[in-house]
Parts: structure tokens; sequence; C-alpha cells
């Protein structure tokens, strides 16, 4: 009786060792051939999202691959390290791209990606993910409206640090009624991105390795 | 009818997974914000389906009772696996908007009743058919309530074609000119309402066909209704 239930305990086991063997094979054949279109097609699309922020003439180096890590720190709003990608000219530094992230929007944490140019002002500012209410305060996403690209050209001269806040908080930058929170958050962390950069400037240009 | 037609009429209309079955209700309301994403995620489950039914079906007498669900989930997650990392690989965008959703085919539960109550008991051919045509139902439904929401919500149609096939398809959109969409209809709601309205829509097709015959009461092909996840 005991030897059955040895046998049919055995049988299913070896049954289910042979699925698990034939589909754990078939994942790894996948996973190694679509590995290298997953990588291409994910630097694509950060190379694109870099081009909105960083023009063709703003650089001749390849920005994917210039990078530096950042420490963790308060004003970029991140508690783990960071990569920022560095744009040049001829080696001379011309932009950096930082991540921030935003912790006060109006419901979850607001990802940005800034690009500085080297004299300190604005080059762009994208949002890489945000999760504001749909048709309210999504209009900080560039695919909802142009508001986003207030902060082309700004800097911590042109507008002075009293200044960078919402027109409601006696600012500069416009808003959408109705939706004050999420504009409000996204200025404040773009200041600070800025304050950051003026700081840290020489260490984010720093040769990597 | 022919099995084959029978399988097809089953999974189109009589069983179908989106408005009869009510099972994966979880995808079926959270992704319906398009006519793409919807369309997307139904084909995307419809190649799941029709994948692990072939997969389960040639080996089932070879499968012992007590293992077959462990060993259908490892089928089914294998294969979403082998979708997600294609779809990730070819078509970033579409990753993208799809996300988790994808991911989370392995435990919609359509996917392993169809394993578990057809492709064990039939052979290739036809547990194949049903589960792509349980799948093109889903997607059918998927489809529809997706359009529904987007025109109301942001009075569009096939916005997003772009992401699945390539910027050049940007220009299929159709746009309600001055229409600032009803905010509701994008949101979760906007998915409920539309759904009820959706199986509304085929009970009264349904009770209409079998009118003549004057049992009017709850008619429900698929037996009793099984609340989804």
């Amino acid at each position: 009786m005991s030897e059955t239930i040895f046998k049919h305990a055995s049988k299913t086991a070896i049954t289910l060792i042979a699925f698990a063997l034939v589909f754990t094979a078939l994942l790894a054949y996948v996973f190694n051939i679509t590995k290298a279109p997953i990588e291409k097609s994910e630097a694509e699309a950060r190379m694109a999202l870099f081009r909105q922020i960083v023009s063709e003439n703003m650089h001749d180096n390849n920005i994917l691959k210039d990078q530096i890590s950042i420490a963790p720190n308060d004003l970029l709003g991140n508690k783990q390290a960071t990569v920022a990608n560095r744009a040049r000219i001829n080696n001379t530094p011309a932009a950096v791209i930082l991540e921030a992230i935003a912790h006060d929007g109006y419901s979850g944490d607001i990802k940005l990606l800034i690009a500085i140019k080297y004299n300190g002002e604005i080059s762009g500012v994208r949002v890489l993910s945000h999760k504001e209410t749909p048709g309210l305060g999504d209009y900080i996403d560039i695919a909802k409206g142009n508001w986003i690209k207030l902060f082309d050209g700004e800097s911590l001269k042109k507008t002075t640090s009293e200044k960078w806040a919402v027109k409601k908080d006696n600012g500069a930058f416009d808003y959408m009624a109705g939706a004050t929170i999420t504009p409000r958050a996204v200025v404040k962390a773009v200041h600070q991105a800025l304050q950051y950069f003026e700081a840290n400037k020489q260490t984010l240009f720093a040769e990597s390795k | 009818m022919s099995e084959f037609k029978e399988i097809a009429y089953n999974g189109l209309w009589k069983q179908n997974t989106g408005v009869v079955q009510l099972l994966g209700l979880c995808p079926t309301l959270a992704i319906t914000t398009s006519v793409v994403n919807g369309v997307s995620l139904g084909l995307a489950t419809a190649f799941v389906m029709a994948a692990s039914n072939g997969a389960v079906s040639p080996v089932r007498k070879f499968v012992p009772a007590e293992i077959r669900v462990p060993v259908f989930i490892l089928v089914i997650a294998a294969l979403v696996t082998v979708i997600d990392l294609t779809i990730h690989g070819f078509a970033e965008p579409l990753h993208k908007v799809l996300g988790i959703f994808i991911p989370l085919i392995v435990v919609n539960c359509i996917v392993l009743a169809r394993v578990e109550s057809f492709a064990a008991k039939n052979p290739p051919a036809p547990a194949i058919w049903d589960g792509f045509m349980m799948g093109i139902g889903l997607t059918i439904v998927l489809g529809i309530l997706g359009g529904i929401r987007e025109i109301i919500g942001k009075g569009t149609l096939f916005s997003g074609l772009d992401l699945a096939f390539g910027a050049s398809f940007k220009h299929y959109m159709l746009t309600i000119p001055d229409y600032h969409g009803f905010l509701l209809a994008i949101l979760p709601p906007g998915a409920f309402l539309g759904l009820a309205c959706l199986i509304a829509a085929r009970n009264w097709v349904e009770q209409r066909k079998s009118k003549p015959t004057p049992t009017m009461g709850q008619d429900n092909p698929s037996g009793s209704l099984k609340p989804a996840h």
C-alpha cells in the first residue's frame, strides 16, 4: 500500500518537474532572443525623452552613455541614488539631465526629468510619471498640455527665489484654476533641482569613472 | 451546428467572458479607457488563451488530477511572460500603457477556467479554437467598452494607435470637435456604468430572441453567475 502511494507521488513529482523544466527552457529562450530588442527599445524611449529637453545642437556626445551616479539628496527628493546624464560639446559641459521627485503632489509622487544648461538655465522639464487626477491635475504632462514648457529658459537669476511659486502664491508661474496643488509641487521641485545644480555644479560634470 | 461553429458562438455570444461569465473584471474595468488599450489587452489575452489551451490539451492525459492546477498555472504563467517580453521588446510604448495588466493575465480566472473546463477534456484543435474565440469575445467587449468610454470621456476614438503601430498611424485618430470630455467616463465609475449598459444590452437582445416562449425570467445560459476577483 505504502509502496503504491510512493510510486504515485514520485510520478506526480516527476510530471511537475518535467513541465517546469520544459517551460523554464522556453522562457530562457524567449528571454534571450528578446533581451537585445528590449534594451534597444528602452534606450530609444529614454533617448526620445532626452531629445525633447536637450536639443540636437547642445551635444555631440552620447548622452545615454555619459552618466554619473548621484547620491540621494533632499533637494532632488529622492531616497535612492539616481543617474544624471550629461550633454557635452567637444568635451565642454553643455547640460545635465537630473531626475527629481516631488512628494507633495495631489496624489502620490511626481517624477520629473529636468535638463539644466551649464549656465544654470533650464533647457526643459518633462514629467516621467504621476498619479494626478485625470483631466484636472494632469496638464503637467506634455501629452495633455504645454504647461510644463513654462520652465524653458527659467533660471535662478531670471526668477528670484520668492517668485518661484504659482501665481496664486504671488509667484511667477501660471496654473490652471481647480488644480493648484499639482503645479505648486512641480514648481517647488524644479526650483529645488536648480538649487541642487548650483551647489553641485562641479561634481555633476566631473568625468565619469 | 458544427462543433467549431458552436465553440465560436459560445465564445462570442452565449458564454461571452466579458458580459455573461463576468470573469476577469479587473482588466475589463481598469484598462478600457480607450479602444486601443482595450483591444490590445484583449488580443494579448486571446493569444494566451489559445496558446495555453493548445499547450495543455495534447498533454492532458499525462497530467495527474492532483497537480493539474499547478501545471496549468505554470503553463499560463510561462506563456504570459513570453507575451510580456515580446510586447516589451517590439512595442515599448504599448507596454508602458498596458503595464501591470499583461503580467496580470496570469491570474485572470478566465484563462485557467477555459484550460480546466475545456482544454483538459478536448483534443487540441477545438481547444485552441475555444481559447481563441473566448479571447476574441473578451476583446470585442473590451473594444466596445473602451470605445464608449473614450468617446464620452475624451471625445476621441482610436487615440493611441501610434503606440501600437508607430507614429504614421496617428492621423487615424478621430476627434469630436469642440467637445471637452465627460471625465466620469474615463474614471473607474465610468467603467462600471459602461459595463452595466453592455450587459443590459446583451440581456435585452437575448430576451427579445426568446420572446415566443413565455419564460421571461432570468435568462442566463452559463448557469450561475460566478463572481470574479
